[in-house]
This record gives C-alpha cells, structure tokens and sequence, in this order.
C-alpha cells in the first residue's frame, strides 16, 4: 500500500541524449539494486537554488541489470529540477529512492492499448517491453509534437515492429480513440501517460465507450497544462496578502514559502488536499489536477494549488485561516 | 545485515482448501503478507492485500458488494483487481488508489496464492498434487492453520520418518524403521528419501488395512517439491511378492500429502490429507483414517504438531543455539538447500560496490 521511500547513495554511469531535449541517465546504485516493476518511479534528490528538493522520474526499462535508468526532458520553465539533472555528468553522486509505483501494469489482460504523449513515453515504454517480452496482445499509440522528439522509436520499433504506431502533431496526425477504443477487447485496459489534455480527451473518450472507468491507469506528475506556465499573482484578502507565483514555482511552494499554513499531501494534483476556493479570477485558470471532475474544473470554484496555475493576471482565493 | 527470510516469495502456496473459499471475506496470512480471500460471482477466487488504502484498516472487516469489497471504515470500494472503484466525498478516483491483488489458482482441490512477483507467476509452477484430486487417489484432509512452527520443521518431520517410532507408537511406528538403511536423491526442485523395510512384521494400522496374515515389505518413498510440497508414498505387501522390484499388486498403497505454507517466520498453515488406491468406495474408511490422523488431539498429526509447537519454543527461548544434524537428516537438509537457493535467487544481481563501503 503505502510507499516507504528509502534512500539510498548512487552514482551517475553515463548519459545520452535520445532527443534534443530528452537525455537518458544510467545510474549505479551504491548500495543494494531493487528491480522497478513497470510504472515504477525513483525519487531523485535534485539541488535547486543551493536547496534540496526532490523529483520523481519514471523507470525506463530495461530493469534487470542492475542498473537504474531514467530519462529528463529539459523544460523552459520547469521549477530547476530538470536543470539540475542536465548539469550532472557520469561520476556525479546522487541521492535517490528505492523504486515505487503509482502505475502498476497488470498481467494477463485480454488485450493492452498504450497511448504515450511526449515524454510520457518513460513509463509507457518500460511497459512496452514488459508485454512484449509476455507476447501479450498490445498496441503502443505515441504522439508527439515533432518528429525529432520521439524519444526510444528505434528501440520501440526494434522490439515491437508494427505494434507501434507514431503520431506527429506537426505533421498533421491524430489519434482517432473512438475508433481506437471500440475495436479493444473487452476487459482489455488503457494505460496513458502524456500531457494533461491528452489524458483529459482520453477519459472522456474512454466514458464515452461505456467502458469500466477502473480499466483506464494513468499516470500523471502534474507538470502540464493547456497553457505554457507564466507568472501570477495571488490575493488573500483574508489575510490580506499579495503572492508573487514565479515561473519556476507552484502554487503550493510560493504559498508555503510566504508562510501561508497549507495542508497537502500528493503534491501531484491527485489528493486534493491542498485545494483552495476561489473567490475570483483575472484570466484563466488551468487546471492541471485530476481530482476535480470536468464539471468542477468548468464551475472554478476551488483549484488544487499544487499543480494548478493561473494564466493571464491573478486569482483571489480564500484560506483555512480562522480568528481563534 | 538481516538475515534472509526463511520462504521464497515467487512461489505459489497453498492458501485454502477450495470447498472453504466462498462468497465471503477470509482473511489468511501467508509470507508475512496479509490477505483477503473471496470467491467471486463467476466462482473465481480473487485475493487482496487485506488493508485499505486509504488507513489501512483491514479490508477483510468490511463487505462484499457483488464482487468488489466495501472497506468497513470510510466506504472505499476496491473490485477484485485491486482497484478503487469508488472514494467518498469526490467525483474522481485517485488513480494511485490500488491495494495489491495476489495471483491466484485453483488446482489439486487447494487454491493457491503468489505471494511474490505477479509477472512470474505462471500456474504451471504449481507443484504436482495430482493426489489430492479425489479421482485416482481418496481421502479426506484437513489444515492446521497457524501451527505454532517455521514451515520448515514440519518439513523435517515429514522428510524423516523415524520420528514415527517414538511419536507414533502403537498406530504406524515400529522400531524397524530406525534401523532399516535409506537412499536419498534430489533435482534442483525436488528431494526423495526411499526407505524400504523388507520382511517385517506390519505395524498395527498396515496390518488392518492389508487384512491378511503374514510379513510385509515395507515402503516409504517421500518426494519433496520446492517450495514447500510433500507427498509420502507408502504400504506394504506380502513379502517376496516383487513390491520393491516395482509389483505391488498383493500390497496396499497410500500417500500422505503435504502443502505447508509459512504465515510469518514462526508460524505456518499445514494442509495435510492422507488417500489411498484400497477400499476407495469405504467412505467409514476414510473418516477412520482422518480421525486417526486428526481427532481432539489424539491423531497421530496431533501428536506431530505437539511435537513441533514445543520445538519451535524451545527455539524460541535459545536462538543462537545451532541444530546439530544426525545422518537420518539428509533428506531434511537437502530441502534445506533447495529453499535456500530459492531464497538467495529472489535476492536481484549482486551489486558491485567499487572501493568504497555502501551505507
């Protein structure tokens, strides 16, 4: 059930970058190696501003070497977690966890769709070799913006010839679910990682089919929205506080680091424990969350401050806070 | 450094007797790992990790809903793949909502749990119990559940049967067995020790059951399957009637059977059964025979498990006292080695750490 995070001493082996903005790392444990399962995660302790933080990344196969791998992209305006991990060459000693999963791939499926967006493709392709290597029945659906993005297609192609298919954005490519979902088996499963849209249409889709909600797993770290992140403000009037929200900063973070008491848990956008109302709105929020429904995020009455940004202006919200 | 546990995890167990399995919560501990077992609506057995998600309060104290499981604290549903399918209070599932859902399978009229790794859990692994089945072999069984023992001290017991000459006086021990010589082989998933007692009086339960006068050849052949699977092919036939050259057609023939699952390090679920290929129609029989083995503490698997609690407490009480081990313990031993290589197998690739201590 639970995850105990165990962390443990390691070192960079050797890097390679399999797209402009994707490199891969290989890393050595320095203490005993626990094999991830597909979908699993290792915690990483990243150093941003001279701070310890800590970032999640998902296992890119294969897993039984003994060795670690993890794959980055390098984003704009990330929060410095993939910068840090850009700056690290093979020999550098890192502090990471022991394997978790959020995303457990189940066996013995009658039949697998996996859909991929981007640099989703991490925990997707660790699956891809999984069912592969089970000869299961399976097809791998991986969008991405660019032809030159699509990190692992020789490998994916290498390993799953037809099996994969690929879908450019640039060049005009779309995924058809409807069609992709109606022609699944039944009780076969959807497993989605991608950016948040793409997960959002696949739900909506995957409803739409009539088919049980708990076939569908996915992954989500939060970290995408409709819009590119931009800077906002934050009014309390309740505590009659104005917060600066940087690029390179959650909701959550520039919240606690302004002293505002908080509580969360996931950090991640599933929980919902650190949502807050919302008592109005310059410009648009985008909801980057899964815990609230379509619905909800439409009405925009509270927003998980976790992951969740404002773009275009300001948010006023309310708080916790109660006169004793 | 801890110690390695004493059970391997990618291995299937034995859980249940299939006949106890049904529309209802059981919880059973099997490998340290708690689970709940169900039958489901379309009569496959479904096995959860027996904690809620959310406070881990054990699902087993909840209820069944159709198919999935109600926890008995906030409501949490969970259908029989391990997935939430309802949360109270919000209008979406936290996708990370899962408890484990244990692979499993019926078979030889057990069901039986992976305790380890899903991705190798193939049902041809499941040891060969073709005895229990009720068809070419009858016989009723039962399970001590919780024995009070490591898995591996009934394993013992049963790998050594002179043991029967002072724990089972006056139903099948007799003083011949410790003096007779046996053979004991093994394969990288199997051990057998073959003793043979050849012209011998027959102790008082094979007397009975071969119903003729005169001496007996006797046989014990006792053939483990990794990683805790016992079956005891034993009898006796009328001496000098080619029994031991492979002729047992003027003998009688049963097999005990054991499935021994570990709950936790020190204790353990014992399925035991005992058939036969004689008198398959006597149905007086085969309660006689599981009375004799089990019956308010006087069969003689009561006076085993008698035996092994105290064993185990004596452990208890000296545990850096070692076990010394006599000549009639090969058989013991070389199941030893073979759960041991399991054991370590499980450990991953050996990690090489240059130059300097890991932490």
């Amino acid at each position: 059930v639970a995850e105990q995070i165990d962390w443990r001493k390691a070192r960079v082996r050797s890097t390679r970058d399999l797209t402009p903005d994707i490199r891969l790392f290989e890393i050595d444990p320095l203490a005993s190696f626990v094999v991830p399962t597909p979908g699993s995660h290792i915690n990483v302790m990243v150093q941003i501003k001279g701070r310890p933080d800590v970032r999640s990344y998902s296992a890119v196969g294969p897993c039984t070497d003994g060795v670690y791998r993890i794959a980055v992209k390098l984003l704009a305006d990330s929060r410095g977690g993939s910068k840090y991990m850009w700056s690290l060459n093979p020999g550098a000693q890192l502090t990471i966890s022991t394997p978790g999963n959020h995303f457990e791939l189940s066996r013995g499926r009658p039949e697998y769709i996996l859909l991929a967006g981007g640099i989703g493709i991490t925990p997707i392709y660790t699956m891809t070799l999984a069912l592969a290597q089970e000869r299961a029945n399976f097809r791998l659906l991986y969008a991405c913006r660019r032809r030159p993005d699509l990190a692992f297609a020789d490998e994916l192609k290498a390993h799953i010839g037809d099996r994969l298919h690929t879908f450019i954005d640039a060049e005009g490519d779309r995924i058809d679910l409807d069609a992709e979902f109606a022609r699944l088996v039944p009780g076969g499963e959807l497993y989605v990682c991608g950016p948040i849209g793409m997960l959002e249409a696949a739900k909506r889709h995957w409803q739409q089919s009539g088919r049980p909600i708990d076939q569908l797993r996915f992954e989500t770290f939060g970290n995408s929205g409709r819009f590119a992140s931009e800077p906002f403000k934050v009014k309390i009037p309740r505590l009659g506080r104005e917060i600066d929200v940087p690029v390179g900063q959650t909701m959550l973070e520039a919240l606690e680091a302004a002293d505002v008491d908080m509580i969360f848990d996931c950090r991640r956008g599933e929980c919902g424990l650190c949502a807050l109302p919302i008592l109005e709105t310059e410009g648009v929020v985008d909801h980057r969350d899964v815990f609230f429904s379509e619905e909800e995020k439409a009405a925009n009455t509270k927003l998980c401050t976790c992951v969740s940004r404002v773009v275009g202006g300001s948010i006023t919200i309310d708080t916790a806070d109660r006169v004793a | 450094v801890t110690e390695a546990k004493p059970f391997a995890e990618n291995a299937w167990y034995a859980a249940a007797w299939s006949h106890e399995i049904k529309h209802e919560l059981t919880p059973r501990t099997i490998c340290g790992k708690d689970v709940v077992l169900y039958r489901r609506s379309d009569g496959r057995v479904a096995a959860l990790e027996d904690a809620c998600w959310h406070r881990l309060l054990p699902l087993s104290l909840g209820h069944l809903k159709n198919d999935e499981v109600v926890c008995g604290y906030h409501g949490l549903v969970f259908n029989s793949a391990g997935r939430c399918t309802y949360m109270p209070a919000q209008k979406t599932i936290n996708p990370s909502a899962c408890v484990h859902a244990y692979p499993i399978a019926e078979r030889h009229r057990l069901v039986w749990v992976w305790p380890g790794d899903p991705s190798l859990a193939d049902p041809e692994k499941i040891a060969d119990f073709h005895w229990n089945d009720g068809t070419e072999w009858v016989g009723e069984g039962g399970t001590f559940y919780s024995l009070k023992c490591d898995y591996r001290l009934v394993i013992d017991n049963l790998m050594d049967l002179t043991h029967e000459a002072y724990v089972h006086v006056g139903s099948i021990g007799d003083e011949t067995i410790t003096s007779a010589p046996f053979d004991v082989t093994h394969t990288d998933r199997t051990a057998t020790v073959t003793r043979w007692m050849i012209d011998i009086d027959p102790p008082p339960f094979w007397a009975k059951q071969i119903g003729r006068p005169g001496r007996v050849d006797r046989w014990q052949i006792i053939y483990f399957q990794v990683p805790s699977v016992i079956v005891g092919d034993v009898g006796v036939a009328l001496t000098g009637t080619g029994a031991p050259q492979g002729n047992r057609s003027q003998g009688v023939n049963g097999a005990f059977l054991a499935a021994i699952t570990p709950e936790t390090e020190r204790t353990c679920h014992y399925h035991w059964n005992f058939v036969r290929t004689f008198k398959k129609d006597d149905q007086q029989l085969t309660r006689d025979i599981q009375r004799a083995h089990v019956s308010n503490g006087q069969g003689v698997y009561d006076q085993d498990k008698a035996i092994l609690e105290a064993q185990q407490r004596a452990i208890d009480k000296n545990p850096r006292l070692p076990f010394y081990n006599l000549n009639i313990d090969a058989g013991a031993l070389w199941v030893r080695r073979l759960i041991d290589r399991l054991v370590a197998n499980e450990s991953g690739p050996e990690v090489h750490v240059p130059g300097q201590a890991a932490e």
